[in-house]
């Protein structure tokens, strides 16, 4: 027990358990219902979301060619994505020359094991963690936790919500979805912390509780956001200075990254750093950015070993996608979430697996196949807010219809409850009718003479069958007008002659 | 000089349950000085299909209306999301179809949602409209974003008689409609939707003004379930009121 706000508390390692493993996206319908039913989770989501959104608009304000920024980008993203074989091997090359042991991971069982054998042969009893995606992705805390080794997570977002045994809620913040009602709980109940909900107190509290946990660990492991092929570089951005202890103060540094984050030039760097952080939070810069050039020399500071684990885990079955690969171009900036009106409903853990909001919806797919992920590329109303945020300036709402067509094609539909046919039935049953004009003018003539059954003074408030009652559970269908358009026409082009 | 021959797509929507917006989008041509003509076998752009993913379904409806307007100088339709379909995602659904591209290619360049055929191709801003009453103007997401129309109808609301245009917050938000999205996802839909009728209303609005059939079947049906003091209107509506 701590004495006071600025004692050490300990971090219990047995409520380390990860509750929310696997994918679980074919509830996103009860768990967005459920995150619109809860007030308090409801506002966390919108106030926090439209922060962060807001920030992003003020900081791109005051960038004169911002948008030709973002052309650069994406086009400097196309360039890497399209020769991704080649900058990877010189990136390979470059940093083993500067003394860095690289590791090539397929699968995410594959890049846990290697983690899990660097950490063994470290001797490493504690692994403190920077945030890192690539590490939910692949569940790397349950697999270093089965053997034996505790991994602590040192981000705040990430301690948090390690500590209530979730993942994260949003890309770039975790615990977005909490108050600080909720931490200050949390952290009571776990870390028998003082009670207190200012966020300057927590703060203090985590970092004190982290900060014995950086000189204990045996070990240190980052993701990474950009990879710089010319030169070797593993760069990093973040603003509590987490990452800088993590990657240096252990004796052994490993970095896990995804194969996508690679840039071809050190110049390159400019362009993404000038994005990321005004695209993510609204910050010109994030308060640090670290530039990783190997294990230290005789005489400086940091790790005596680094390793690069690149993982696949399907970014080289998305590569192969003409269509699709434009999502590797992703920098994780999260602006698409900010800016998703059903992000913003739904919150992040609806989505039923790592990442969510529209990206969550593109590479969740990709990743762990259409089979599981089918219902993602349909939550969207395709506004395309997205696409008018996105640094890289992916095509968002493009890509979902094409999901959407491929989800048809390769994971037919079950027949829908309270409807007789199949959903492509009555498409079809639709197409067959719009291509016969007469058809379709004899029909609704039917239709207007039987909707008195159900319509009255205009609208219909009920109708009991498939997909038209979820259109009625919660709102008025206007009836069809007395007069089609094209009965009307006949006057009204007699008039005109 | 002869007038310009404008064919009418009236939209599946607009057919059916909004034949008034029709009258209102003829009057508004003829008083512009062109030649309207409707084609009866027109029926649907094939959205709905495209949409949920269906495209073979989608393709043999949208491959009928390539051949429906040969003879018009323009092809106006008043829904932005129609338009887009026509527009924007005709090319990826005959992709590898090159005479249906062709085809397309010369359709697509008559083709224009309504207020940016007046403002755009006919230079015309006022059109001699008269409708005193507070009114905001919804954005719908496709004609915003897919075609990049947001000051055309701002233009056109603007030089109305006695109209107080105001801006709602969050005006460029979605509205939650979304095509099959308001069925698949309708609980998400309706949470949308309740957060656009709640800035239109804090905007003092009496009118909320959209371009979309879509967006105003969804917005209207939120608002007669909860009756609400709020009606909504097409924007063809508004400029022919005199």
């Amino acid at each position: 027990m701590g004495q006071g706000p600025y004692a050490a508390y300990r971090i219990p390692f047995t409520d380390f358990n990860m509750h929310d493993t696997g994918v679980h996206s074919s509830e996103i319908h009860e768990q967005g219902n459920k995150v619109m039913a809860d007030a308090h989770l409801a506002e966390a989501y919108r106030s926090s979301t439209l922060r962060l959104f807001t920030h992003r608009l003020q900081a791109i304000s005051e960038v004169p060619g911002f948008e030709r920024l973002r052309d650069r980008a994406r086009a400097i993203k196309c360039e890497v994505i399209e020769h991704l074989d080649y900058y990877l091997e010189q990136f390979a090359d470059n940093v083993e020359r500067r003394g860095v042991k690289v590791h090539w991971a397929t699968t995410a069982e594959e890049a846990c094991a290697v983690v899990r054998q660097i950490a063994e042969q470290a001797g490493a009893r504690e692994v403190v963690k920077a945030k890192s995606m690539v590490g939910e992705e692949i569940e790397l805390n349950q697999a270093l936790e089965a053997a034996g080794i505790r991994p602590v997570e040192s981000d705040l977002g990430e301690f948090i919500i390690q500590l209530a045994g979730e993942r994260p809620a949003h890309i770039v913040a975790p615990a977005i979805h909490m108050t600080r009602r909720d931490v200050s709980e949390l952290f009571v109940k776990h870390i028998h912390s003082e009670r207190t909900e200012v966020p300057e107190r927590l703060t203090a509290i985590a970092r004190r509780t982290l900060r014995e946990m950086f000189a204990k660990a045996g070990m240190g492991l980052s993701g990474a956001n950009f990879l710089v092929a010319e030169t070797g570089t593993v760069v990093l951005v973040e603003n509590e200075g987490n990452i800088r202890f993590s990657t240096t103060a252990p004796r052994v540094h490993v970095t896990l990254v995804g194969i996508e984050k690679l840039i071809p030039r050190f110049a390159d760097l400019g362009v993404f750093l000038r994005l990321l952080g005004r695209s993510g939070t609204g910050q010109k810069l994030t308060s640090y950015t670290s530039l990783l050039t190997g294990p230290r020399h005789a005489g400086e500071d940091g790790p005596e070993e680094m390793h690069v684990v690149l993982v696949d885990n399907g970014r080289i079955k998305t590569l192969a996608d003409p269509k699709m690969r434009e999502v590797l171009y992703c920098i994780r900036c999260g602006a698409c979430l900010n800016t998703c009106p059903v992000y913003r409903k739904i919150g992040g853990h609806a989505y039923g697996w790592v990442y969510s909001g529209p990206i969550g919806a593109l590479i969740t797919p990709q990743f762990v196949g259409l089979q599981q992920a089918r219902e993602l590329p349909f939550a969207s109303s395709l506004c395309g807010a997205c696409r008018e945020v996105c640094p890289v300036r992916i095509n968002i709402p493009d890509l979902l219809l094409h999901l959407r067509s491929e989800a048809q094609e390769e994971v037919p539909l079950p027949r829908p409850k309270g409807s007789p046919v199949r959903e492509r039935t009555s498409m079809r049953l639709w197409a067959w009718v719009m291509n016969r004009p007469r058809v379709y003018a004899l029909g609704s003539r039917l239709a207007r003479w039987g909707q008195w059954i159900i319509a009255r003074k205009g609208w219909i408030r009920r109708i009991p069958f498939y997909p038209a009652s979820r259109w009625t559970d919660r709102r008025d269908l206007p009836a069809l007008a007395p007069q089609a358009f094209r009965t009307l026409w006949k006057e009204l082009h007699d008039g005109d002659e | 000089m002869a007038k310009p021959r404008v064919a009418l797509f009236i939209t599946c929507l607009g057919d059916q349950f909004f034949p008034q917006v029709g009258e209102c989008v003829v009057r508004i041509l003829r008083r512009v000085g062109v030649e309207v003509t409707f084609n009866p076998a027109q029926t649907c752009c094939g959205q709905p299909a495209f949409n949920t993913g269906y495209r073979d379904e989608a393709r043999a409806v949208a491959s009928r209306v390539l051949d429906l307007f040969d003879d018009a100088d323009y092809v106006i339709a008043p829904s932005g999301s129609c338009t887009s379909m026509v527009r924007v995602f005709y090319p990826e659904l005959f992709a590898g179809d090159a005479k249906r591209l062709q085809k397309h290619a010369a359709l697509r360049e008559r083709f224009f949602e309504f207020s940016e055929f007046l403002v755009n191709v006919m230079k015309v801003e006022d059109v001699g409209a008269k409708f005193p009453h507070r009114v905001t103007y919804q954005d719908s997401c496709h004609l915003l974003r897919e075609l990049g129309v947001e000051e055309e109808p701002r233009k056109l609301l603007r030089q109305v008689r006695g109209i107080n245009l105001v801006e709602m917050q969050d005006y460029r938000l979605c509205c939650g409609f979304g095509g099959t999205f308001s069925v698949k996802y309708p609980e998400v839909s309706v949470a949308m939707g309740d957060d656009k009728l709640r800035a239109a209303r804090e905007s003092g609005a009496e009118y909320l003004v959209a371009n979309d059939s879509g967006c105003l079947m969804h917005l209207a049906g939120l608002i007669h379930r909860q009756g609400l003091p709020l009606k909504t209107l097409h924007l063809a509506e508004v400029l022919a009121s005199q």
